[in-house]
């Protein structure tokens, strides 16, 4: 058990090393950094001062090791297009992806788990078919298109929503929330539904297969010769059995948002970290790139470590034969 | 893509054999198999002879009237009364041209790349399974490091990274490539891990031994004799790849980080049509996207009929 949680642990640091390299390399050697630091009249002396400076003539190891310590102090030194620190503008920007993500994660599980014990209780029922049928169709359209086509019905046609931006958002301390002004609250509904419909369908799914597995087995019958209402049965016994592997599926998920809030910041031109990303991608912002790549693959592998271990906390079967699921 | 594809051009006898066959009876029982087919050939027909279908040439601004400008479809435009299938966009353009021509770059960006994921995915695949040892190491781990992210954040990447390295000018004629590039690195992981284990089965069976023991080099057993017997899966994992490609470029190209305008593929001019949504002209928006959901969905529903049809254990 604990040499599976060092070795684990072990994988984990070694990617974020990896991670951490290309970073280093696109920073490193994707343009001159010299070049897009010094203007139109620099001398040689200039720029001999300024490699110097930021260490661009020691060895190559060494500026690994410097660019992963200021790194980890949160220096991800400065943005090629605005001019400011890119921890700077991060932070700015962080609040509003991280409200939208909570939301739409949200909307994923409590609609998710809903409709996945809907359909699995009424298989023939029209609404659950009704269920199955949307939901096939929501996994073949790209993000976009649903955003696209969410705003033109309720934003052009209804004109119930607003169809981009976070509306008014309140500062308290470092963080901007939209959570407490009504026109902000307007806003995250067509963005948190844009993002979290792939992950609710996925949950959903994986509910329904789950529960109709669990309500063939023998304690359920059981339980229903007990004399158990329908609703005790139902919830009590089978969900509650089908919700370790959502639980780990849900972590999982979670990294998967804030990835693809990319797309829907795009879409409804949310001012969060995805949008930054993107034009970062568009006017070559290197930095911007770098420390998005950084704090991303963080994220993704943190989630991964803690969802894996908290499975062999969980589940006392897995502590014998960890190996097979070993990343 | 899939060999009954080809068949309308192949020898009737390849053909009528692939109709006796389980696959066929499978193929000719499944609505939703023909159907897709149906459409899918449809697009790539409409794509592949768009320079002698489209009824304009959208890239030539001699055929361009300004006049024409926001045509809705099937109704004769103000001032010049020509009539335009599926209406005009702001330029005058056609819309249903355009549409061929996008058409074509979003398959050839899709196809090319599934191209370039599955040779780099089998040929890793073969080396990891066949050879083992700190070959197979290295490239599963690589394999694992990569499956952390989501695919299209792989592409973003590497979208961003290539246009860093390529000189401004170029970058406009070099997009085209640089997606295909980033779309087929960032995909080569599932073809990989597939023939990975097909590979591991198939090299303890006899002929492999047999083929060794005659003193065949490894790599022409891995190519002639071990390659053959691990292709269905490939074929199946290639057709939903192929959807996902297109929904990859189709959405990179509408976040803008894809083709260029100059030569727009369908989630360009998605995004192009996305800035008339609110002014009313739903149609230079609507059809590309309608275009796409068809394509996208067809070839997804193929590759699922695939699946069930070269794996008579799944259902």
């Amino acid at each position: 058990m604990l040499a599976y949680i060092i070795r684990r642990v072990f994988q984990s640091v070694l990617v974020l090393l990896i991670v951490g390299l290309i970073a280093f390399s696109m920073f490193r050697f994707v343009g001159d950094p010299v070049e897009n630091m010094l203007g139109q009249e620099r001398t040689i002396e200039d720029v001999e001062r300024l490699r110097d400076n930021l260490g661009l003539n020691d060895p190559f190891p060494m500026q690994y090791w410097n660019f992963l310590s200021n790194a980890l102090q949160g220096d991800f030194g400065m943005s090629y297009r605005q001019g400011r620190p890119v921890a700077e503008i991060l932070m700015e920007r962080a609040p509003a992806t991280l409200e939208l993500a909570a939301v739409s994660g949200l909307f994923a599980i409590v609609f998710g788990i809903g409709f996945g014990v809907l359909t699995a209780i009424r298989r023939d029922g029209v609404l659950a078919n009704l269920v199955m049928t949307v939901s096939l169709i929501g996994v073949s359209l790209p993000t976009f298109l649903i955003g696209i086509l969410l705003i033109y019905v309720f934003s052009v046609e209804l004109n119930w929503l607003p169809s981009f931006g976070r509306g008014e958002v309140t500062q308290i301390g470092g963080w901007s929330t939209g959570f407490l002004t009504e026109s902000g609250l307007k806003a995250l509904i067509l963005p948190a539904i844009t993002l979290g419909l792939y992950q609710m369908t996925l949950i959903m799914r994986l509910v329904r297969s789950e529960m109709l597995e669990v309500l063939r087995q023998d304690y359920i019958r059981f339980a229903r010769a007990r004399g158990l209402s329908e609703r005790a049965v139902n919830f009590r016994h089978a969900l509650k059995n089908t919700l370790v592997p959502v639980i780990t599926v849900t972590g999982l998920q979670l990294g998967s948002i804030i990835a693809f809030a990319i797309i829907t910041e795009t879409v409804f031109q949310w001012p969060g970290v995805g949008l930054l990303f993107i034009n970062a991608v568009q006017f070559v912002d290197i930095p911007v790139m770098a420390a998005y790549l950084m704090l991303i693959s963080v994220m993704f592998v943190g989630i991964n470590l803690i969802v894996d271990l908290l499975y062999v906390a969980i589940d006392p079967r897995l502590r014998s034969d960890h190996s097979a699921r070993g990343h | 893509m899939v060999d009954q594809q080809n068949s309308p051009v192949a020898r009737p006898g390849a053909l009528r054999r692939f109709w006796d066959s389980d696959m066929g009876w499978s193929f000719r029982h499944s609505p939703v198999a023909v159907i897709s087919l149906l459409v899918v050939a449809i697009l790539a027909l409409g794509a592949i002879f768009a320079p002698w279908i489209a009824p304009y040439d959208p890239f030539d601004p001699a055929s361009l009237n300004l006049m024409n400008g926001f045509t809705p479809p099937m109704q004769p435009n103000a001032f010049t009364g020509e009539i335009f299938w599926l209406g005009t966009d702001d330029q005058g353009r056609d819309v249903f041209s355009t549409i061929l021509f996008g058409l074509r770059i979003s398959l050839f960006v899709g196809f090319s790349a599934v191209v370039l994921a599955m040779v780099l995915g089998i040929t890793l695949g073969l080396l990891a399974g066949y050879l083992g040892g700190w070959v197979d190491t290295i490239i599963m781990r690589l394999a694992d490091v990569q499956l952390t992210f989501p695919a299209i954040l792989v592409a973003m990447l590497i979208f961003g990274i290539a246009k860093g390295v390529i000189p401004v000018e170029y970058r406009d004629q070099m997009a085209i490539w640089v997606l295909i590039l980033a779309i087929g690195l960032s995909d080569w992981v599932q073809f990989a891990r597939v023939v990975r284990g097909a590979t591991l089965v198939e090299k303890n069976k006899e002929y492999v031994a047999a083929a060794r023991l005659i003193g065949r080099s490894g790599p022409a057993i891995m190519l002639r004799h071990i390659l053959p017997n691990v292709l269905s899966p490939v074929l199946v994992i290639a057709t939903i790849s192929l959807a996902l490609a297109i929904i990859a470029e189709a959405t990179l190209s509408f976040l803008g980080i894809g083709a260029p305008p100059t030569q727009p593929s369908l989630g360009t001019l998605i995004r192009i049509g996305q800035g008339f949504l609110f002014s009313g002209e739903w149609w230079i928006l609507l059809f590309p996207a309608g275009t796409l959901l068809a394509l996208a969905l067809s070839v997804n529903l193929l590759g699922d009929w695939l699946r069930d049809a070269l794996n008579p254990k799944l259902r």
